[in-house]
């Protein structure tokens, strides 16, 4: 990297925070979770042309329990989502999820008896990714995003301390029914 | 349904009124209204109109082309069982270049056997059952669809057969076709069409413990209504429809 | 309780329970008695190598599969119900997204159903006919391509797959130049096509043409001949040709067990008959076999997407009546992609008739004489049939895809049973089931 040549005095102050979330978002390990047509799009990043190699995540874990990403590639069915969630509590903590592609995030065209009307109807998801499906370089977006969330989250009383201001805010937030505006 | 297509309405003079088949053809249900309006708020002038939907109903001979010799030979292989066509075939049909054999359940076995082993017919390969569910055609709800295609000859026929909603059972084809297997399955799955006869026949697309039976007509889609901006949309079952 | 399970005697702590007694020193006994070790592993829905949501229970004694079958369902996404509320023509938007690997199969077989059903099939324009062969055949490429690299990677060989998504990458790029889109495109619509080839994808695909013939004996140098590749791949995943004709295997495996089976000869849509290529086979029955077949169609079907190039003519890319033909001309507007702006001002403004038709074909969509038609193409992975059902009305009364992964999926246990746990992967690989299509 060079960082070290560059530093004053050959040391560098940080919070703990911003260490451990530069830590955590620089070596973030996704859980093959390839579900549909997303799923393909999801490989093809990992190879050649799109290589995700370059964000230090190139490897997708088979296992969830080394995994602390959960990209959601596709479609959930009704009879996959008991599947989803045993994933998703086996993998360890901190972990994350991004739902890749409007079927995950919101049922999207398939608004029907077979399909969980979005993915966070049985896991907590950080980034929602439309596209049906999304291109390579909409996922490398959301991953960046998600890296940069990373990044910036809070550890111990702050997190709590986040965690309830969200809460409140999403409280208070109106609901999307009375918003007024274009159909957007 | 240009001047040209050679379209079996087209003499009907239902230009009009598309997919009317005079009183030709097979009842499988009587629409009433059009445009989907079903309140009464239809100010079109077409809410009092009832029609029928027709299937295309039993052809005579001749056939044309290779059903003739197809219709042949079945019939001989059966009657040398010791069958009379008459009963184990209930109609004959041919449709936009495809022939339909509507068979009797009780000889669907028989007649697949025949289908498959008779030399001069040996459709080898059967490309599984389709249910379709009309609600409307009383007494013979449940139809289960074969295709079979035979790779010595270059032929492909459709068997049907049906069954009412109260007894629906039909049976299996699994001993003469093994592929059938999984499509009597998800025909079971989706139509609640019991297979008599088939080794194992439980749900293999829902989940077991899944209630009904999804793509029958009385099933609704089960989707939700979708909230944008200030506006709701209902979930595609519940809009206005044009049928 | 005649025995007592379990001595007590108190303690300061309570009661202490000392467990030995019980039947278990009889139940370790026996089951230390039965030599073998039979065991039921359940692989999947979730697992790296099984292609997707397939859930494969396994009952191994040592190595050896003795008992396998296959869980499905885990996809299952209701389009065919789905297609019972939507218009004829936005059926092809749910239909591409059954097999997705093969979307452009899925959308022609069913636009040909719907053809059949109006009986507009003879009025298709050529062109139209030519570039949904066009399409096919760079798809059949690129679904084969997804087979061999998928399948390269279950085995561990992790160069094949970056190969082969390397070269379905320049496939992509061709779709998006064509239809916009890189998977799921709707491009393929009953009566035609949604819109004309666009300025320079004929050139676009001369090219991929080109690099494809250099690309293509890569695959060969790198594994046709890799000792290691043929070891994992050969006599394993048997099915002969009575296994495939009793269980319905077509495509690849069919043509794997010797039988020149191919619906583009011996049932032509879509003028198959006048493309001059030929039917590879292999006598081998196994997975080795199917591989080279797989190779050898891509290499013909390089050979018809160049007789495409050269027959195509200019010419409408849908049918003249305007009842049916979907009346968008689409065109990059300041928005994004839309209809014309020409279109909107001669239809808003001097064509009343073109009016009404846009309007009830969007609003309401064109009605289907009543009747049922079945018809089959020859998708990557073998026989893809449609059965469509109108009742009259302006949407299907019933749509069903006999989809050939399913089918040929059945296969699976035939092929596993006896064999060794690792030529499951092996196996299922070879059958490339695409669980979009297993499940619909």
């Amino acid at each position: 990297m060079g960082l070290e040549e560059k530093l004053p005095s050959g040391f560098l102050l940080t919070t703990v925070e911003q260490a451990a979330g530069w830590v955590r978002k620089s070596s973030v390990f996704p859980a093959t979770f390839g579900l549909a047509c997303c799923a393909i799009e999801m490989m093809t990043t990992g190879a050649g042309r799109y290589d995700l190699a370059r964000f230090g995540m190139e490897v997708f874990r088979g296992s969830p329990r080394q995994a602390d990403l959960m990209i959601v590639a596709g479609r959930v069915s009704q009879k996959m989502a008991p599947v989803l969630r045993q994933v998703y509590d086996q993998m360890p903590n901190p972990k994350w999820v991004i739902s890749m592609g409007v079927c995950a995030s919101s049922g999207g065209m398939f608004n029907n008896y077979a399909i969980v009307q979005g993915v966070d109807h049985i896991v907590p998801v950080d980034i929602y990714l439309p596209g049906c499906p999304p291109r390579p370089e909409m996922l490398m977006d959301a991953i960046l995003k998600l890296h940069q969330k990373i990044q910036t989250s809070k550890l111990g009383v702050n997190a709590a301390e986040a965690a309830r201001e969200a809460e409140e805010a999403a409280l208070k937030a109106l609901p999307t029914i009375e918003m007024k505006g274009l159909l957007r | 349904m240009s001047d040209e297509t050679p379209n079996p309405d087209k003499d009907l003079s239902a230009q009009n009124l598309p997919g009317q088949r005079g009183d030709h053809g097979e009842e499988v249900r009587v629409q009433r209204g059009m445009f989907g309006a079903q309140s009464g708020a239809d100010t079109s002038g077409y809410g009092g109109l009832v029609r029928s939907v027709r299937l295309p109903g039993p052809a005579s001979r001749p056939y044309g082309g290779w059903f003739d010799e197809v219709a042949d030979e079945l019939e001989g292989a059966l009657e040398e069982q010791g069958l009379v066509p008459g009963n184990a075939i209930e109609r004959t049909v041919v449709d936009r270049g495809e022939l339909t054999f509507h068979i009797e359940r009780e000889h669907l076995v028989r007649v697949a056997r025949t289908l498959r082993d008779d030399p001069a017919l040996r459709f080898e390969l059967c490309t599984g059952v389709s249910g379709v569910h009309y609600p409307g055609d009383k007494g013979r709800e449940l139809h289960a669809v074969y295709h079979l295609r035979s790779l010595t000859h270059g032929r492909l026929i459709r068997l049907e057969v049906s069954a009412p909603d109260a007894d629906p059972h039909v049976p299996s084809l699994v001993a003469v076709y093994p592929t059938n297997d999984w499509h009597e399955r998800e025909a079971y799955d989706f139509f609640g069409i019991v297979f008599d006869g088939h080794p194992a026949l439980t749900r293999i697309m829902m989940p077991d413990d899944w209630q009904g039976h999804p793509q029958r007509k009385d099933y609704p889609l089960g989707g939700i209504a979708v909230e944008y901006k200030g506006a709701q949309i209902p979930a595609p079952d519940q809009r206005r429809s044009y049928s | 309780m005649t025995t007592p399970s379990a001595s007590a005697r108190e303690t300061t702590e309570g009661t202490v329970y000392t467990v030995t007694g019980g039947d278990w020193d009889e139940v370790v006994r026996s089951a230390a008695k039965a030599d073998d070790e039979r065991i039921v592993v359940n692989m999947g829905p979730q697992h790296p190598s099984t292609h997707g949501v397939l859930r494969l229970i396994l009952e191994i004694d040592g190595e050896t599969v003795t008992e396998a079958r296959c869980g499905i369902g885990y996809l299952h996404t209701g389009i065919e119900k789905n297609l019972e509320y939507r218009t004829w023509t936005q059926g092809t938007t749910f239909v591409t997204r059954m097999d997705y690997l093969t979307s452009f199969y899925n959308e022609t077989a069913y636009c040909l159903g719907v053809e059949k059903l109006l009986g507009i099939t003879d009025q298709v324009p050529d062109r139209a006919s030519v570039i949904r062969v066009l399409l096919m055949e760079l798809n059949r490429l690129s679904s084969h391509l997804v087979c061999i690299a998928t399948g390269g990677m279950e085995l561990g060989a992790t160069t094949i797959m970056i190969y082969g998504f390397r070269d379905r990458e320049m496939i992509l790029d061709l779709y998006e130049l064509i239809t916009g889109l890189r998977m799921n495109h709707a491009f393929i619509r009953p009566g035609g096509l949604a819109q004309d080839l666009p300025p320079g994808a004929v050139d676009a695909v001369r090219e991929f043409v080109r690099t494809m013939r250099k690309n293509l004996p890569e695959y060969d140098k790198l594994a046709t001949g890799n000792p290691i590749f043929k070891a994992r791949m050969q006599d394993v995943g048997h099915l002969d040709l009575t296994g495939c004709m009793a269980l319905g295997a077509t495509g690849p495996i069919l043509r794997s067990a010797g039988l020149p089976h191919d619906l583009r000869k011996t049932d032509p849509y879509c003028g198959y008959e006048t493309y001059d290529f030929e039917v590879p086979t292999a006598d081998s029955c196994d997975a080795y076999g199917r591989f080279l077949v797989r190779l050898e169609e891509m290499r013909q079907s390089l050979r018809i997407v160049e007789q495409c190039l050269d027959r195509l003519e200019p010419g409408p890319v849908m049918v003249g009546d305007k009842k049916i033909a979907w009346p968008a001309q689409l065109a990059l507007g300041p928005d994004g992609l839309g209809n014309s702006l020409d279109h909107i001002k001669k239809i808003m403004g001097t064509s009343m008739e073109a009016l009404i038709h846009h309007f009830k074909l969007v609003t309401e969509g064109f009605r289907v004489p009543p009747g049922q038609a079945y018809v089959a193409v020859e998708s990557p992975k073998g026989e893809l049939g449609v059965h469509v059902v109108s009742d009259g009305g302006t949407r299907p009364f019933r749509v069903h895809y006999r989809d050939p992964s399913f089918t040929n999926l059945q296969a699976m246990a035939a092929m596993c049973e006896g064999g060794q746990v690792a030529d499951v992967i092996v196996a299922v690989a070879s059958i490339d089931p695409v669980m979009g299509g297993v499940d619909r």
